[in-house]
């Protein structure tokens, strides 16, 4: 059974419905995460965990019991907010204890849970320092450590890394993920970074416009977004308009593009099979694309003809953007020798790594 | 494992009987205080021996004395706020854009005037500018005229103080304004070819509007409810506040309280339209990016040499009336007769405020009954915002009964001082249905009611703006971690409110302290207020006590204001 479940959860303001009908299930032990757009209805979702927010439908369980009108108070979730939600008004040690003297812990207990806290997030002997003395990323800590200290049986994120700076971000990262993983605790991680998600969750799911996409474990999401819209989020892909046009029903599948009317060979399982003559979305990462300058072997499969048009260098590597009779393609290559603006090169699409869309 | 739920005292029942007896609360006064005494005045003026009849507006606007009050208040109104934009927008521009000596000084004393009780401002000014005042008769003895050069009567002198008294909203509010108004805005009109001119027209102003007319509101209503200052010099120009009190002096009690609805009217018609007006030239404010425009250093000798004049000039004309009064405070009575200024001094006039128990009783009265408003005032916000403020999946109320709430809340504030204690004293004279046999008017508890209704909406708008500067994160994050409802007000909501809150509440002390318009019309021997006294004196030509009662008025205000902006900046 499932730690935490949502069903069919939706929530509406006004005339907009922020959250659609969503339905997810989180296993003990899990770090999950919520990956979407600004607006998708991650946090909505986030907060009704909470229960800083009341569903207008569906039920939300955690540990086989109904949860879904339960006070925020009742439900001993921790939660750390993107702003952090410090407490101006209170130093460092009454901020982690806030949680404990709502408990009306004894002060010895208190004490030494709100050390050990302190300790976990690496702040020891921060406990006397005003909030608005520490660094950004101090601040956070705190947070962290205000909401482990009530030994949450749910610990949830609310873009809590967001605030930070690029170098101070990843490092927390990796801290967040070692320190959830030695308390045993569950999580769920909202974001809109799909690197910070790829890194830190066992499991993503992709919300999109209010909906729930597609769950799955980070590497599946990325090689097989199986969704235009999750590809669309999920960003720099090459999505290119095509129609299966073999009507075998082997696994491989035929498909003519729109643009520049190549043929496209792509690895279909039965499930993934389109009908015949509707336009769909195949996609490909621009790092999967090949880039050949020397005359190859013709009989390559999805070996497309195609100028150079422009090199952007970016460092590590470069983007090179391609017209294939007509189809723009985009690839991503470590070094961009012998290439030039203007020449001609051949754009090979393996097979393996083209998804064909749904939602065209 | 998980844990099991946390098990918290905390019983939803108890929250919301709480909740049921702060909305009896609000309910009670809002009906007792505003909507009852309103509604009487409303239907005393519309009934005549038992019967409907708008024969009282009929009699009462056919006098032509009425209908030159209403229009002198009016004009007298459309002039103060023409006059206040001019010098506070200019002295805004000036103060605001430039750097030059003298700068700080002026910054610093611009507000004075809000601060100051009208009624000492008031005596104040004739001290001061008065026929028998210490300028006049400097002028009169330097020029040797044989009689005062100028008399202080009339539209001229009420125009003058109403500037004074009343420029600082405009000041203030445009001063504010400007500074919250991006300066890459002007830069880049200026890039697209305009010059200056266009730029003040096209992007300041219209930036600058909204300030504007909640400057032009609070001048408009500030001096429609002007009561002293026609009193003392306002000669033969009738006002309504005025014809209100003569006509209660005299007991022709339905021409009152029909003027009364006269000017309540008036005053909320103008309520109405000016926040109409804004309401269609308020931007969608996004957030400012970029820092306002950095002040021009003047460095040129003869402009710098002319704005700190400038600076000092303005800063002398703040000071001088306050400087004055204290003058005279220390002045033997009866040792002001032709001279400039006193010939003799001494502590007389204070000792006569200690000795004389008349004198130190009016202060243990007005301390008492501001006191009691005031904290009154503060539970009384909590009460009001706890309810208006409650999120709506933790509020029982329905927006629309929010909104009620504020509205009645507002109604107070935006009706004159004499139209709040005429409601009162009407509502209350007599055996009421909503009190039973007791007699409000005459007791002492009539000036403390008055001043709370009075007060009361600054000290709700204290308590709002704090309770709206709170992230609404911190009381969700205290949810989190296990705090019920009660906890979180207490160890979150409250701690974070109380100094914008106490600010408030002392700012409603320290005017309820020197309030005269409407301790006027309803003090009884039992709660005579310091400005009662003040007033007398000046009647009995006491005028150094009447100046030494306003020093120490001025003392307690300035001691309460410091400790407020004190509060002001622990918040920030």
């Amino acid at each position: 059974m499932p730690l935490l479940s949502l069903h069919n959860i939706s929530k509406t303001y006004g005339e907009t419905r922020a959250v659609n009908d969503v339905c997810l299930d989180v296993e003990q032990g899990e770090f999950f995460g919520l990956l979407g757009p600004s607006g998708c209805g991650k946090t909505t979702t986030l907060r009704m965990i909470a229960g800083l927010e009341r569903p207008d439908a569906g039920t939300i369980s955690f540990d086989g019991t109904d949860i879904t009108n339960l006070q925020p108070e009742r439900r001993g979730f921790g939660m750390v907010f993107q702003n952090y939600a410090l407490f101006p008004h209170l130093n460092v040690f009454e901020n982690v204890a806030f949680g404990l003297r709502a408990r009306h812990k004894a002060k010895d207990e208190m004490r030494a849970r709100v050390d050990s806290a302190l300790e976990l997030v690496q702040l020891p002997g921060y406990d006397k320092r005003r909030v608005d003395e520490l660094s950004g990323g101090q601040q956070q800590r705190v947070a962290i450590a205000r909401a482990i200290a009530i030994e949450p049986a749910l610990l949830l994120f609310d873009e809590p890394l967001s605030n930070l700076d690029v170098s101070l971000r990843e490092e927390t990262r990796s801290e967040l993920r070692e320190l959830v993983n030695r308390l045993r605790l569950t999580a769920v991680y909202v974001t809109h970074d799909q690197e910070e998600a790829y890194a830190l969750c066992d499991r993503i799911s992709v919300m999109v416009g209010g909906k729930i996409m597609r769950t799955g474990k980070p590497r599946e999401l990325y090689e097989q977004p199986s969704d235009v819209s999750v590809a669309r989020f999920l960003g720099r892909n090459n999505l290119i308009k095509a129609m299966r046009v073999s009507s075998s029903k082997t696994s491989e599948g035929e498909f003519k593009t729109l643009e520049g009317g190549h043929t496209l060979h792509l690895q279909l399982s039965a499930d993934e099979l389109q009908p015949l003559n509707q336009p769909v979305f195949l996609a490909i990462r621009p790092e999967h694309v090949r880039v050949e300058t020397t005359n190859g072997n013709d009989a390559t499969p999805n070996r497309l003809r195609a100028e150079i048009r422009e090199i952007v260098f970016g460092g590590a590597t470069s983007m090179v953007r391609l017209d294939a009779n007509g189809l723009a393609l985009e690839a991503l290559v470590l070094e961009p020798n012998g290439l030039r603006v203007g020449g001609t090169c051949h754009a090979v699409l393996p097979a393996e790594r083209l998804s064909a869309l749904k939602n065209a | 494992m998980p844990k099991p739920l946390a098990h918290l005292p905390l019983s939803s029942n108890r929250i919301n009987s709480l909740r049921l007896i702060l909305l009896l609360i609000v309910a009670a006064v809002l009906i007792y205080g505003i909507v009852y005494p309103n509604l009487t005045i409303l239907t005393t003026s519309l009934q005549q021996d038992g019967h409907w009849t708008l024969g009282h507006y009929s009699d009462v606007l056919s006098q032509a004395g009425t209908l030159e009050a209403i229009i002198n208040s009016i004009v007298l109104s459309v002039g103060t706020v023409a006059l206040c934009a001019l010098v506070g927008v200019s002295l805004a521009f000036l103060f605001e854009r430039y750097s030059f000596p003298g700068r700080r000084l002026f910054g610093v004393l611009a507000a004075l005037p809000l601060v100051l009780p009208p009624l000492v401002g008031t005596i104040a000014f004739i001290f001061l500018l008065g026929e028998s005042g210490i300028l006049a008769r400097l002028i009169q003895s330097m020029l040797g005229l044989s009689s005062a050069p100028w008399t202080l009567r009339g539209w001229t002198a009420l125009l003058l103080f109403h500037t004074y008294t009343m420029y600082p909203f405009f000041y203030v509010l445009t001063a504010a304004g400007l500074r919250r108004i991006d300066a890459s805005l002007a830069e880049s009109a200026r890039s697209l070819g305009a010059n200056r001119i266009t730029v003040l027209r096209r992007v300041l102003l219209p930036q600058l509007t909204p300030s504007l007319i909640a400057a032009a509101l609070l001048t408009f209503m500030t001096s429609m409810a002007s009561f002293s200052a026609p009193l003392f010099f306002g000669g033969t120009v009738r006002v309504l506040t005025l014809e209100i009190y003569r006509a209660r002096q005299r007991g022709d009690l339905s021409v009152a309280v029909t003027e009364t609805v006269v000017l309540a009217v008036i005053s909320l018609g103008a309520l109405i339209l000016f926040q109409r007006y804004e309401g269609t030239r308020r931007f969608v404010a996004a957030a400012m990016k970029g820092a306002p425009r950095p002040r021009t250093v003047i460095k040129r000798g003869a402009a710098r040499a002319v704005a700190t004049v400038a600076a000092v000039f303005f800063s002398l004309l703040l000071v001088l009336p306050v400087l004055t009064l204290v003058l005279v405070s220390f002045a033997r009575e009866g040792s002001w007769t032709t001279q400039t200024i006193p010939a003799t001094y001494g502590f007389a006039n204070y000792a006569r405020l200690i000795n004389e128990p008349q004198a130190s009783e009016v202060f243990v009265n007005s301390f008492s009954m501001a006191a009691i408003a005031a904290v009154a005032a503060l539970l009384w916000s909590f009460s009001v915002v706890t309810l208006v403020a409650a999120r709506r999946s933790e509020s029982s109320l329905s927006p629309y009964w929010k909104r009620l709430i504020s509205l009645l809340v507002l109604v107070p504030w935006a009706l004159p001082g004499t139209v709040v204690a005429v409601s009162i004293a009407e509502a209350y004279g007599q055996p009421s249905p909503l009190l039973g046999p007791f007699v409000l008017v005459g007791t002492f508890w009539i000036l403390p009611v008055v001043y709370f209704l009075r007060f009361m909406p600054l000290v709700v708008r204290a308590v709002q703006a704090s309770m709206e500067q709170i992230d609404p994160a911190l009381p969700e994050a205290a949810g989190s971690l296990g705090a019920n409802a009660w906890r979180r007000f207490m160890r979150v909501t409250l701690p974070l409110v109380w100094p914008g809150a106490i600010a408030g509440t002392l700012l409603a002390f320290v005017i309820a302290l020197g309030e005269y318009v409407a301790s006027v019309l309803v003090f009884v021997p039992v709660n005579r207020p310091i400005s009662i006294a003040i007033a007398s004196e000046m009647r009995d030509f006491n005028l150094g006590t009447a100046a030494a009662y306003g020093v120490v008025l001025i003392g307690i205000i300035a001691i309460v204001m410091v400790a407020a902006g004190k509060l002001e900046r622990l918040r920030g």
